[in-house]
C-alpha cells in the first residue's frame, strides 16, 4: 500500500492555500486515485452531438481511463456506453466513428447490442438456458454512463453514481460555451476541420493549469511570436498583417496586457481569463459575418456576442475552450506523466466559411505537434516532469497575489496575471480526490 | 536554364539537396527552394484534399517557414540542446513533365528521423515535389509529406519531414 490510497488526510496536506505538494504531478498512485475517484465524480467532457446527427452514428473516446461509446439511439437520443462486452470484454467498436445501423456486434462471439445498450440476442442462446447469465451484469448488455448531460450540443458525464449535479458542478461558467454558440448565428456549432492529438510526456494538470498561465507566453512564445513580429515589420505597413501573424503576434503581448486581461474564477475549478479583451480582440473584421449576426441577434446582443472575447475557459478537468475562435482542447490523461490533448475546430452554423478557415489555421499554428507554440510549451512540461523530482523543494508555488479572503467567494474576478485559477483547481483537485463521507482534517 | 532544359536527372538532384539542406540546418538556403506563392504542407489525415478548411500537422507559406526559421535561428529553450534530423530518401520518381507550362511533380519515399537529446523519432512517408522554374532556377510550389502516421497521437515533430 502507497502514502495515498485511503489516506484522504494525506491527500488534503499536498493543497496548501497558495501552494501544492510536487506528488501532485509525479506520484504514479495520485494519478490511479484520480482516474478512480476524481474524473468520475466530476462532469466530464465525451464529444460533441453534432459527431453523431443520425441514429446509430457513434464516437469512441475514453473517459478517465474508460473506453466508452457516445451513440445516436433510434428514439434521437445521445446515448453513453462501456466500450466493453458484456461476455469478454472485447471493445465492441474499434474504429473511431462511424454508423453501426440499429445494432452493435461484438466481433469475437458476434454478442448483439441494440444501441441503447441492451443485450439484444447472443448465438445459440439455449446454451444459457438454466443459468445465470441472463440475472448477472453480462445479461444487461453493454453498461451505460447513466448520468449524461448535453449543454449547447456539448457532451458531458458523470461516471460515479455520487456527485454533484451538473449545473451545481459547472454553475455561471456555462456562460463560456453560451458565448462560443452564439457566435453563429442559428446558435448551433458543428465540429469541423479535423482533430489534432498531440502526446504529451507530462501530467494533465501541467497542460490544464498553463491555460489559464497569463505570465508565460511573452517568456516561452517570445521568439515564436516575436519572430512573427519581426517578420512582419520588415513588410508592408499599408496593409492589415495576415490573419498568421494576427493571430501569432498576440503571444508576444506584455504583462500589463496580460494583467488588465483579468480573470474569473468560479466553483469547482473552473475559470476563464479574457474578462476584459484578449490575444483574440484584434482580429480583422469579417463584415459578411458581422452583418449576419446582427441580422439574427440585433445590434445590441450581436455587439455583446462579438465583442466577449475570452481567452481560454477551463472546465476542470477535462475540457478546455476558446468561444472566441470556436476552438476546443479536449484533456485524455494516459498516465501519470503521459497525456494526449485533443484539438478540436467548430463551424458556426450559418456563419461564412471564412470562420472555420481562421480556427483551423489558429489550432494549426498553435496545438499541431508541429506547431512552434507547441513546442515550447511541451518544453516546459517535460521540463516540470523531470525538475520536480529535484530535492531540497518539494513545493511549487502559487502565491502570485493569493488573498486569504479571496475563498469567500464563489465567483471571483481579479486581475489577470494573479495565480488563483490554479490555486481555484487545486481547491477543487483535493475536494474532489477526497468525496464527502470521508473524515474532514 | 530554359524551362525545357530540365531534365529528370535535375528534378531528382533538386530533391536530393533539398533533403540535405534540412539535414545540414541550412534553413535559409531551404527557404530560398520555395517560390513565392510556395507551400510546405503535412497533412493532418491520409488523402486529405486541402490545408484551408481542414487542421494539417503544418500548411506553412513563405511567411510561415520564415517565422519557423527564425525562431530555430535565435535557439528557444526548446532547441536547447538543437534538434537534428535526417532524410533517407528513395530515388525520387518524376511522375510529371511539363515543360511548356514550367511545371514538374516528383514522388520521393522517405524516412525521416529526428533527434532531440536522448529521444529519437521515425516517421515514413512518401513526399511530393511540385516544382517550377522561376529565372532558370527550379523552384517549389509546393513540398507535400505525407506521414504514414499522420492521423497518430504524436509528440513535438521539431524540424521538417
Amino acid at each position: 500500500m502507497g502514502r495515498y490510497r485511503d489516506n484522504p488526510e494525506a491527500i488534503r496536506t499536498l493543497v496548501d492555500d497558495d501552494r501544492v505538494h510536487r506528488d501532485v504531478y509525479i506520484d504514479p498512485e495520485l494519478f490511479e486515485i484520480e482516474m478512480e475517484t476524481l474524473w468520475p465524480g466530476t462532469w466530464i467532457y465525451v464529444g460533441h452531438e453534432s459527431q453523431v446527427p443520425n441514429p446509430g452514428d457513434y464516437y469512441t473516446t475514453l473517459l478517465a481511463t474508460e473506453p466508452v461509446i457516445m451513440v445516436r439511439h433510434d428514439d434521437g437520443s445521445v446515448r453513453v456506453l462501456r466500450n466493453r462486452c458484456a461476455h469478454k470484454g472485447t471493445r465492441v467498436v474499434s474504429s473511431v466513428s462511424g454508423n453501426t445501423g440499429k445494432f452493435f456486434r461484438c466481433p469475437y462471439h458476434a454478442w448483439i447490442y441494440r444501441t441503447d445498450g441492451a443485450l439484444h440476442g447472443v448465438p445459440l442462446k439455449g446454451g444459457y438456458d438454466g443459468t445465470r447469465m441472463a440475472q448477472s451484469d453480462s445479461g444487461r448488455g453493454l453498461a451505460t454512463v447513466r448520468h449524461v448531460e448535453i449543454y449547447r450540443g456539448f457532451v458531458f458525464a458523470r461516471l460515479a453514481d455520487d456527485g454533484p449535479g451538473f449545473h451545481e458542478y459547472f454553475g455561471d461558467s456555462l456562460s463560456s460555451i453560451d458565448y462560443m454558440a452564439d457566435r453563429s448565428p442559428a446558435g448551433q456549432l458543428e465540429v469541423a476541420g479535423g482533430c489534432l492529438r498531440y502526446l504529451h510526456d507530462c501530467n494533465w494538470k501541467m497542460f490544464v493549469e498553463n491555460l489559464n498561465d497569463t505570465m508565460h507566453p511573452m517568456v516561452t512564445h517570445e521568439l515564436a511570436a516575436g519572430a512573427a513580429k519581426t517578420l512582419w515589420a520588415g513588410q508592408r505597413s499599408d496593409v492589415a498583417p495576415p490573419m498568421a501573424v494576427e493571430q501569432l503576434a498576440p503571444f508576444a503581448s506584455g504583462y500589463g496586457f496580460f494583467d488588465q486581461m483579468g480573470v474569473r474564477v468560479y466553483e469547482n475549478g473552473h475559470s476563464f481569463t479574457g474578462v476584459n479583451f484578449s490575444i483574440h480582440s484584434a482580429y480583422s473584421p469579417m463584415p459578411e459575418y458581422d452583418r449576419a449576426m446582427v441580422a439574427a441577434y440585433g445590434q445590441e446582443r450581436a455587439k455583446d456576442i462579438l465583442g466577449t472575447v475570452r481567452h481560454n475557459t477551463v472546465y476542470f478537468p477535462s475540457l478546455t475552450i476558446k468561444g472566441a475562435i470556436q476552438a476546443i482542447r479536449v484533456v485524455r490523461p494516459i498516465a501519470v506523466d503521459k497525456t494526449i490533448i485533443e484539438s478540436w475546430t467548430f463551424r458556426l452554423k450559418d456563419a461564412p466559411e471564412a470562420l472555420l478557415q481562421r480556427t483551423v489555421m489558429y489550432s494549426r499554428l498553435i496545438n499541431s505537434p508541429m506547431s512552434v507554440v507547441g513546442h515550447d510549451d511541451r518544453h516546459n512540461y517535460r521540463s516540470i516532469q523531470e525538475g520536480l523530482r529535484a530535492g531540497g523543494n518539494e513545493w511549487v508555488s502559487l502565491h502570485r497575489n493569493f488573498d486569504p479572503t479571496e475563498t469567500d467567494h464563489t465567483e471571483l474576478t481579479t486581475n489577470g496575471t494573479n495565480e488563483i485559477s490554479m490555486r481555484n483547481q487545486f481547491r477543487a483537485w483535493a475536494k474532489f480526490m477526497t468525496p464527502a463521507g470521508t473524515p474532514a482534517l | 536554364m530554359a524551362a525545357t532544359a530540365v531534365t529528370d536527372d535535375q528534378l531528382i538532384r533538386f530533391v536530393y539537396d533539398e533533403a540535405r539542406m534540412l539535414d545540414e540546418r541550412r534553413y535559409e538556403e531551404w527557404y530560398d527552394l520555395f517560390a513565392e506563392d510556395g507551400y510546405y504542407w503535412v497533412p493532418l489525415t491520409p488523402d486529405q484534399p486541402d490545408g484551408i478548411n481542414h487542421t494539417s500537422l503544418a500548411y506553412e507559406d513563405r511567411l510561415l517557414l520564415g517565422i519557423r526559421i527564425e525562431r530555430l535561428r535565435n535557439g528557444p529553450a526548446a532547441q536547447h540542446p538543437p534538434t537534428r534530423c535526417h532524410h533517407l530518401l528513395q530515388t525520387p520518381e518524376v511522375i510529371s513533365r511539363g515543360p511548356d507550362r514550367g511545371e514538374y511533380a516528383t514522388r520521393t519515399q522517405f524516412h525521416y528521423t529526428e533527434v532531440d537529446r536522448d529521444e529519437q523519432q521515425i516517421y515514413v512517408g512518401t513526399a511530393y515535389h511540385y516544382l517550377t522554374i522561376i529565372d532558370g532556377h527550379i523552384r517549389i510550389r509546393l513540398k507535400r509529406a505525407d506521414l504514414l502516421n499522420c492521423d497518430a497521437a504524436l509528440p513535438s515533430i521539431q524540424l521538417f519531414p
